[in-house]
């Protein structure tokens, strides 16, 4: 009995000890935020990145950290409420006061966080893809661009001879906007109005301002829809462009495979099914349909396989609460995540500082780094030149490569571009 | 009305005069002096400024509930109605200092549009914003209030029209077409009459606005109870057909106490908006307004202090536990809710008088053992 007591008050002694010392630690290390949801309906996407940010972050500090400073991750939950965003935003920012901060995946969480980062001159990494229409000098946008997801798999089913398009997705601005580039692409490489399936919606002048079918969030009901995709598609060489995000996919794919519709008669290419998507998604409903991102976990380089299996092992010895140990996979947001992470280290390197200012001039001066999906390098309007691939689902929720398109440079600006 | 004085209650304790007092005291000059003189942080007055709008949240809903025996799960409706027409009017003031630069707001440039559709154009008018403020939540309230109550539906019946009624808002804001922002709703606001909302002092401004409300609506709560018209609230509440056998029209009471309500809670979102800096249809989605019958419960229904003390405890604890436990902090809320309901059914408020005879208890004791 006495032994464990006197073991309880040296070790309750080396805790204040420890305490006293730690502001002592604390000057060498730099707070970084990690602003995601870690609950709500975004948090089976969400979770994965903040996994991944905090495997990149022990990475970093194993090899000694940035400038020689080790990295405090501050995580926070936005917990899928846009309004706590921005609270948390504040929180990072103003209490924490965090040198960057690494989080958003929806458009609205962005758009929420945005005011407050503009305001504190802080450094927000965004890495999911988006629909662009932004340039703020306070986020790096590591995400794909229109051009850099939506564009190339068009190119790549032209290329197949494809010659119909039937645009459909959630009713919000990424898809609405997606479409809109889309429209004004298809007509410029020669496709006919009456090839684009989906409905417009016109304007008093009759100038189309909106492209392609669109559903709620949650939408269940695809039958009419699917329906008329099938009589688009009766003629053959047809495909359809989707944006449909989240649990949506899931009656839609049934819908689909239903009515007999396949990936051969009438191919989908997807723009929100990753693979992390498939530990919620049937990928038996969706065998030989395509996806279009900056990386895939199939991809075969010794930077990937690297990656791929030190993420696993770090999981394997994780002890984060309630973290997800099977069934894993790496998909493009989380690799754009980690990427962040090295080009932020990168910036802050070749700055010599941890200031915002300068490290945006680093990234403004151009910065690459050799991620698992190949060389990434930051350019002047915030964003980034990624490598782009096309691929194709199987059983297995992986994908196969059928296609990459290297070095494409990432345009926010879009709309009004191809005439 | 001279009979309405025989009617009365007994007035209430003066101690509660003097817990207001404080409370108003503390909320309008003691914490924006500490801000002002950088005791406290911005971030934590704004925070407080959140935790205000929520409280004129959490008394709508307790009007009806502990106050009348209504369950309205939708009173995010006309907190989110409120937030939207004055985001009306704040997206007006940003002017062409958007991301395309147009002098409309840019959720319009991106649907297509080149001038102002007809029904933004008063919103330039702060007066008008602040009119419908009130107007279309008042409107929308009186309307459904009429119905609901003319056709007598009661209890469960009338909660589950309520959360539809929501539901249905949600859904109309979210469509793009509507016009009002679509999924994003309104964000990157700048000026409020021509100040600048990143200021400080805009900000410490807006909560002082925001604590008077609240102290205002206390008072027009107390003051509503100690009248005829609370004696009969509290008489619908406890036994509906006795007072409406009893001559009273109770549809009447109902349909007003439900339109003060929504007022209270269109005010409470008019105010948050411009601290938050968003508004979007998630806040009127069927959770934001179970949230506050959450904090109702947990502060104690029934009472005017038990929803605003429910409201800061809940989201002060929220704010707290989304940063120091991200991953447990569900599991905190959630315990700490079925402890409320389960061992203290009247609220926070009633724990002085629950811990009471303990403490008579306690105090002997622990002189006899030592």
């Amino acid at each position: 009995m006495s032994t464990t007591r006197i073991a309880s008050l040296l070790s309750v002694g080396a805790l204040a000890l420890a305490s006293l010392v730690s502001p002592a630690r604390a000057e060498e290390t730099v707070k970084v935020g990690v602003l995601h949801s870690l609950s709500g309906t975004m948090a089976i996407s969400e979770t994965s990145l903040r996994d991944v940010l905090l495997f990149t972050f022990d990475e970093i500090n194993a090899k000694g950290g940035v400038l020689g400073k080790k990295i405090e991750p501050v995580v926070v939950d936005g917990a899928s409420n846009w309004p706590l965003f921005a609270e948390k935003a504040k929180q990072l920012l103003e209490q924490d006061k965090v040198a960057v901060t690494f989080g958003c995946w929806t458009s609205v969480s962005r758009k929420s966080v945005l005011p407050v980062y503009e305001k504190n001159n802080g450094l927000l990494f965004y890495p999911v893809q988006y629909e662009g229409e932004e340039e703020s000098k306070n986020v790096a946008y590591t995400a794909e661009a229109v051009n850099q997801q939506a564009t190339p798999a068009v190119d790549y089913l032209l290329a197949q001879g494809v010659k119909k398009f039937y645009l459909l997705g959630s009713d919000y601005v990424y898809p609405q906007t997606t479409n809109l580039v889309l429209l004004e692409y298809l007509l410029s490489k020669g496709v006919p109005l009456e090839n684009i399936g989906g409905g417009f919606r016109k304007d008093a002048s009759g100038k189309i301002i909106s492209a392609g079918k669109y559903t709620p969030f949650g939408h269940t009901d695809y039958q009419q829809i699917v329906a008329e995709i099938k009589q688009f598609s009766a003629g053959g060489s047809a495909a359809v462009v989707s944006t449909l995000n989240g649990d949506t996919n899931v009656p839609f794919f049934k819908e689909y495979a239903a009515s007999g519709l396949t990936a051969e008669t009438c191919p989908v290419v997807s723009f929100s099914i990753s693979e992390d998507e498939f530990r919620g998604l049937p990928a038996d409903k969706l065998v030989g349909q395509l996806g279009c991102w900056t990386y895939f976990q199939t991809l075969k380089s010794p930077a990937n396989t690297k990656f791929v299996a030190d993420f696993q092992a770090w999981l394997g010895k994780s002890t984060v609460p309630g973290i997800v140990k099977d069934g894993r996979v790496t998909c493009s947001p989380m690799v754009l995540s980690y990427d962040g992470v090295y080009l932020w280290k990168a910036c802050v390197e070749k700055a010599g500082s941890f200031d915002v200012d300068k490290v945006r001039e680093a990234w403004k001066s151009g910065v690459s780094f050799d991620g698992p999906g190949g060389k990434v390098t930051t350019q002047p309007n915030m964003h980034l030149t990624k490598n782009v691939f096309i691929g194709e689902t199987k059983a297995d929720g992986q994908f196969k490569i059928l296609k990459a398109f290297d070095n494409v440079y990432g345009e926010p600006w879009l709309k009004g571009k191809f005439k | 009305m001279a009979t309405s004085e025989k009617l009365e209650p007994p007035a209430p304790p003066s101690d509660a005069t003097a817990a207001i007092l404080v409370f108003a005291a503390v909320t309008m000059l003691v914490l924006p002096t500490l801000d002002a003189f950088g005791v406290i942080d911005h971030f934590t007055l704004n925070l407080w400024g959140k935790y205000l709008c929520y409280a004129l949240l959490a008394l709508s809903v307790d009007v009806l509930w502990g106050g009348t025996g209504l369950l309205s799960l939708g009173q995010g409706l006309f907190f989110a109605l409120g937030g939207y027409m004055h985001g009306m009017y704040l997206m007006r003031m940003i002017g062409d200092q958007g991301q395309y630069h147009k002098p409309i707001p840019d959720f319009l440039v991106f649907l297509g549009w080149t001038e102002l559709p007809a029904f933004w154009k008063p919103f330039e008018h702060f007066s008008f914003a602040m009119l419908m403020v009130f107007l279309l939540p008042g409107l929308i309230a009186g309307i459904f209030g009429w119905l609901a109550f003319r056709s007598r539906i009661k209890g469960v019946y009338f909660s589950i029209l309520t959360q539809a009624l929501t539901y249905a808002g949600a859904l109309i804001f979210f469509r793009n077409n509507t016009l009002m922002g679509g999924n994003n709703g309104f964000t990157d606001f700048k000026l409020e009459l021509g100040f600048a909302l990143r200021e400080p002092l805009t900000q410490r401004g807006l909560f002082i606005v925001t604590a008077a409300v609240l102290v205002g609506t206390i008072l027009l709560l107390r003051w509503l109870q100690g009248t005829k018209f609370g004696l009969v609230q509290r008489a619908i509440r406890d036994g509906e057909n006795r007072t409406l056998f009893s001559g009273y029209a109770t549809p009447a009471f109902k349909l007003f106490i439900f339109v003060v309500a929504a007022l209270i809670a269109a005010i409470g979102g008019a105010l948050y908006v411009p601290q938050v800096g968003i508004i979007n249809p998630s806040d009127m989605q069927t959770d934001k307004s179970l949230e506050a019958i959450v904090w109702v419960a947990v502060g104690g229904r029934g009472t005017i202090a038990g929803p605003i003390l429910g409201a800061i405890s809940v989201n002060l604890l929220k704010s707290y536990a989304t940063r120091a436990m991200p991953d447990m902090w569900l599991i905190l809320l959630g315990g700490l809710f079925l402890l409320v309901v389960l061992f203290l059914p009247g609220g926070l408020v009633s724990l002085p008088a629950r811990l009471a005879p303990l403490w008579r208890k306690f105090r002997p004791t622990t002189s006899a053992t030592v």
